[in-house]
C-alpha cells in the first residue's frame, strides 16, 4: 500500500520554512565568517609574501644590473688609463686592448674607440667599419664630453643596430680624449630577460622617455606618463623599489615592481598579471568556493529534508494528539455527564415517591371501601391529579437531559450561546437549590451567533457550573454566569463566591490531572478539557481568584467576521431558584 | 392511642402531605414541616414528637445542619433520614451524627412504620431510664 503523504496545512508549511531558514542561518552564517576570514588573511599574507618576494627579486636585479655597469665602466676607466694616447692612430694598439678585454669579459664588449674632442673617432676597433666615424653631432658624444664617464641610452647609432656606449674621458695633453665601447646588447639583454616568473612575468628597462632599453618579451608601447610617474615616485620617496597594482593598457589587472638604475637615468619594471602573480591565492579561493558552494547545497538539501521530515512527524504527533484530545473530551464528557446524572436521577426521585405515595394512598381508600360518597371520589381525583402533575415534572426533566444528551457530536454549527448557557442552568437548577445556590444568568441580548460544537461547548459550560457548584456546596452562594460581546468576542464570565483557588494552585488549575478533590472524585481533566476546546477555538480561558471572596472564569471566544452586531443593551438578570 | 407521635420534614409539600395521610391512616400522630427551621421551631415548642422523619436534600438548612441542631436542642428526640440514592454518603454521615437510621425515598410504608416504632420504643426507654433515675435521686434523698 503506497500511503501519499497529506499535504501539509500552512501553519506546518511556515514552521517548515521558518525551520529550513534557521537551520541555514545556523550553519551558513560561521562557515561563511570562517572561510570569509580565512580567506580575507591569507590573500592579506600572500600578498605581502609576493610583494615581498618580487621587490627582492627586482631589488637583486636592480644591484645586479647597477654593479654590471659600473664594473664596465670600471673597466673602460682601466684600460684608458694604459692607452697611450701618441699611438691613436695606429689601429692594432686599440685591437690589442679590445681582444684582452673580451678575453677577460667575454664578448660583453663588441667593440673600442678613442674619440677625440672635436668628435672625430681617432682609432677604432671592432666588427664594424667605424674608422674616422664623426661623432660630433651625436647625442651621447655631447654628454659624455662634459663628464668623466658616460652610459648612454640604447640606440641604434651608426651601425643601425641597437646597442648603447659606455664613454670614459681622459686629457691628454690638454686635449680631451674620449675612449668609447660598445656593450653588446644581447648580452646585457639577457640580465634582464632571465628575470622570468609564472607565464606572465617579465622585466624590461625604460629610460627617462619610457623608451625600451631592452627588448621585451612582450611586445607593447609603454605609456609614458605613468612610467614617469614611477620615476618621480621613486624620488621622492627615496624607497629603492615600488610595487603597484594597477590595470595595463591592454585591461588586465597587473602587478607592477619598479626600481632605479644607472643613478635614476633608467627604471627597472617587472610586470606580471595579478591573476598569474597570486594564482595560489586563485587557486585557494576556488576550492574556497567550491566547498562552500557544495556545502551549501549539503546543509541546505539536509535542512530541507530534515526539516520536512520533522514537520511531518510534529503533524503525524499532533494529529495524534487530536485524537487523544478527543478521546479526553469524550471522557471527561462522560464525566461530567455521570455527574449530571447523579443530580438529575435526585430531581426524579422526588416526584416519583409522590407518586408512589399518592397511588398507595389510593389503594389504601380502595382498601378501606371509601369511594362511594363525593369526599372520597373528590380525594380520588386530586390524587390521580398530583400523580399527573408528578408524571409531567419527571418529563419535563427527561425533556431537559434528552436534549443535553442528544447534542453529543463536535459538528461545527452556529450556536447562540445564550441558549446554551439558559440550557445548561436549567439543568443545573434542582442541584442549586440543594446547595442554597442562586444561579443568576446576564446575558446580552442579540449576540451574534458562534461557529462552534454545541456539545463541546455545552462541555465547557457544563465544567464550569459544575466546578463552582462544588466550590460552594457547603456553603451556598452565588453562581453568575454572564456573556457579552466585546471587540469582535464574545466575553463569558462564570463568578462565584465560593472560597476561592489557593495562589500555588491557581497556575495548575488548567493541568491535566491536577485535581484538589479526593481520590475517585475527581478526573483532574475538567479545566484542561475546557482549555483544550476554547484553545482550539481560538479563543481564550483566565482565571481570577481571591480566597474567601471568589473566582471568575472569564472566557473569549472570538466571533466569526462580518456577522457582528452592535447591540450593547444588557439583559435584566434572570433569577432562577 | 396512636403508635407514635412523628414529624415530617421535607421540601417537597406533595410528598408531605400523601406520606401524611398515608401515616395517619396507620395510626400515626403526623406532624409536618416544611424546612429545616421550622421543623426546630414546631420541636423545640411542643415536645409531643418522639420520631422526626427528616429529608436529607432541603434547601437553605440541609437535613444535616437540622439533625445535628435537633440533637443538640431535643437530644431524646430520635431521628430517622429520608434520603434519595444519591445522597447515601450523607445519610451515613447522619447515622454517625446520632441519626436513628435512614430509609430509602420511596419507601416501603411497612418497613417505616417498623423503624418508628422502633424508634420510639427507643425514645421511651431512654425516657422511662432518665424518669427511673430521677426517681432514684429523690427517694435516695429522703432515705
Amino acid at each position: 500500500m503506497n500511503r501519499k503523504p497529506i499535504p501539509l496545512s500552512p501553519y506546518y508549511r511556515s514552521l517548515t520554512r521558518n525551520m529550513v531558514l534557521l537551520v541555514m542561518v545556523i550553519s551558513l552564517t560561521p562557515m561563511l565568517l570562517v572561510t570569509g576570514i580565512i580567506l580575507d588573511q591569507f590573500s592579506t599574507s600572500h600578498h605581502e609574501k609576493v610583494y615581498a618576494h618580487l621587490g627582492e627579486l627586482v631589488l637583486k636585479h636592480k644591484q645586479n644590473i647597477d654593479s654590471f655597469l659600473d664594473e664596465k665602466v670600471q673597466n673602460i676607466r682601466f684600460l684608458a688609463d694604459s692607452i697611450d694616447f701618441g699611438r691613436v692612430g695606429q689601429a692594432v694598439m686599440i685591437a690589442e686592448d679590445l681582444s684582452r678585454l673580451q678575453g677577460a669579459y667575454g664578448t660583453v664588449f663588441v667593440d673600442l674607440g678613442v674619440v677625440d674632442e672635436n668628435g672625430q673617432q681617432a682609432a677604432y676597433a671592432g666588427p664594424f667599419k667605424l674608422e674616422k666615424a664623426d661623432y660630433a653631432d651625436a647625442d651621447w658624444f655631447k654628454k659624455a664630453i662634459d663628464r668623466p664617464c658616460y652610459i648612454s641610452d640604447v640606440f641604434l647609432g651608426l651601425r643601425g643596430s641597437p646597442h648603447f656606449i659606455i664613454a670614459v674621458r681622459k686629457t691628454w695633453q690638454d686635449r680631451k680624449w674620449i675612449i668609447r665601447a660598445t656593450i653588446d646588447f644581447l648580452s646585457f639583454n639577457g640580465l634582464v630577460e632571465r628575470v622570468r616568473i609564472g607565464e606572465t612575468g617579465f622585466a624590461y628597462i625604460l629610460n627617462r622617455e619610457g623608451q625600451f632599453q631592452t627588448k621585451p618579451i612582450f611586445d607593447f608601447i609603454p605609456t609614458l606618463d605613468i612610467y614617469i610617474r614611477y620615476f618621480s615616485t621613486l624620488e621622492r620617496m627615496g624607497k629603492e623599489v615600488e610595487i603597484q597594482e594597477r590595470l595595463d593598457g591592454t585591461g588586465v589587472k597587473s602587478l607592477y615592481v619598479s626600481a632605479l638604475l644607472k643613478g635614476g637615468d633608467w627604471l627597472l619594471v617587472y610586470k606580471q598579471a595579478s591573476s598569474d602573480a597570486f594564482s595560489d591565492l586563485r587557486n585557494a579561493q576556488i576550492i574556497a568556493v567550491i566547498i562552500f558552494v557544495f556545502g551549501g547545497i549539503a546543509i541546505v538539501t539536509m535542512a530541507v529534508w530534515m526539516s520536512g521530515k520533522m514537520v511531518r512527524r510534529i503533524a503525524t504527533s499532533d494529529n495524534e494528539k487530536e485524537i487523544m484530545n478527543q478521546q479526553v473530551i469524550e471522557t471527561g464528557k462522560l464525566a461530567s455527564i455521570g455527574e449530571l446524572a447523579a443530580g438529575i436521577a435526585h430531581e426524579i426521585n422526588n416526584p416519583v415517591a409522590i407518586m408512589f405515595e399518592e397511588a398507595n394512598w389510593l389503594r389504601d381508600l380502595i382498601e378501606d371501601g371509601a369511594y362511594k360518597d363525593e369526599a372520597d371520589i373528590q380525594e380520588f381525583e386530586r390524587a390521580l391529579n398530583q400523580i399527573r402533575t408528578q408524571g409531567l415534572r419527571c418529563k419535563e426533566i427527561t425533556l431537559k437531559l434528552l436534549s443535553f444528551a442528544r447534542k453529543t457530536d463536535s459538528r461545527i454549527e452556529d450556536l447562540d450561546i445564550g441558549h446554551l448557557i439558559e440550557e445548561l442552568m436549567a439543568l443545573s437548577a434542582q442541584r442549586a437549590k440543594y446547595s442554597n445556590i442562586e444561579l443568576v444568568t446576564r446575558i446580552e441580548h442579540d449576540l451574534p451567533t458562534l461557529s462552534a460544537s454545541y456539545s463541546e461547548l455545552q462541555q465547557v459550560f457544563l465544567n464550569l457550573i459544575n466546578n463552582a457548584m462544588d466550590a460552594m456546596d457547603k456553603t451556598g452562594g452565588t453562581l453568575e454566569i454572564s456573556a457579552k460581546q466585546e471587540e469582535g468576542q464574545i466575553l463569558i464570565g462564570v463568578t462565584d463566591n465560593g472560597p476561592g483557588i489557593p495562589k500555588a494552585n491557581l497556575g495548575r488549575i488548567f493541568d491535566p490531572f491536577f485535581t484538589t478533590k479526593p481520590v475517585g472524585s475527581g478526573t483532574g481533566l475538567g479545566l484542561s478539557i475546557c482549555y483544550g476546546i476554547i484553545e482550539k477555538m481560538g479563543g481564550g480561558i483566565t482565571v481570577k481568584s481571591a480566597l474567601e471572596v471568589g473566582t471568575t472564569f472569564e472566557i473569549r471566544i472570538p466571533v466569526k467576521t462580518g456577522e457582528g452586531q452592535d447591540n450593547q443593551t444588557v439583559a435584566e438578570p434572570d433569577t432562577c431558584n | 392511642m396512636a403508635i407514635a407521635t412523628i414529624m415530617l420534614v421535607d421540601d417537597e409539600i406533595p410528598f408531605v402531605e400523601a406520606m401524611t395521610k398515608r401515616l395517619t391512616r396507620k395510626n400515626l400522630e403526623v406532624e409536618t414541616a416544611f424546612n429545616g427551621s421550622e421543623a426546630l421551631e414546631k420541636l423545640t415548642a411542643c415536645r409531643m414528637t418522639e420520631v422526626v422523619i427528616l429529608d436529607v436534600k432541603m434547601p437553605g438548612m440541609d437535613g444535616i445542619e437540622t439533625l445535628q441542631a435537633i440533637k443538640q436542642r431535643v437530644p431524646l428526640v430520635e431521628v430517622i433520614m429520608l434520603t434519595g440514592h444519591a445522597t447515601v454518603e450523607s445519610a451515613i454521615e447522619g447515622m454517625k451524627l446520632g441519626a436513628f437510621d435512614y430509609l430509602m425515598k420511596p419507601c416501603d410504608m411497612d418497613h417505616l412504620i417498623a423503624k418508628v416504632t422502633e424508634a420510639a420504643a427507643r425514645k421511651r426507654q431512654h425516657e422511662e431510664k432518665i424518669i427511673n433515675a430521677r426517681i432514684k435521686e429523690i427517694t435516695n434523698r429522703y432515705a
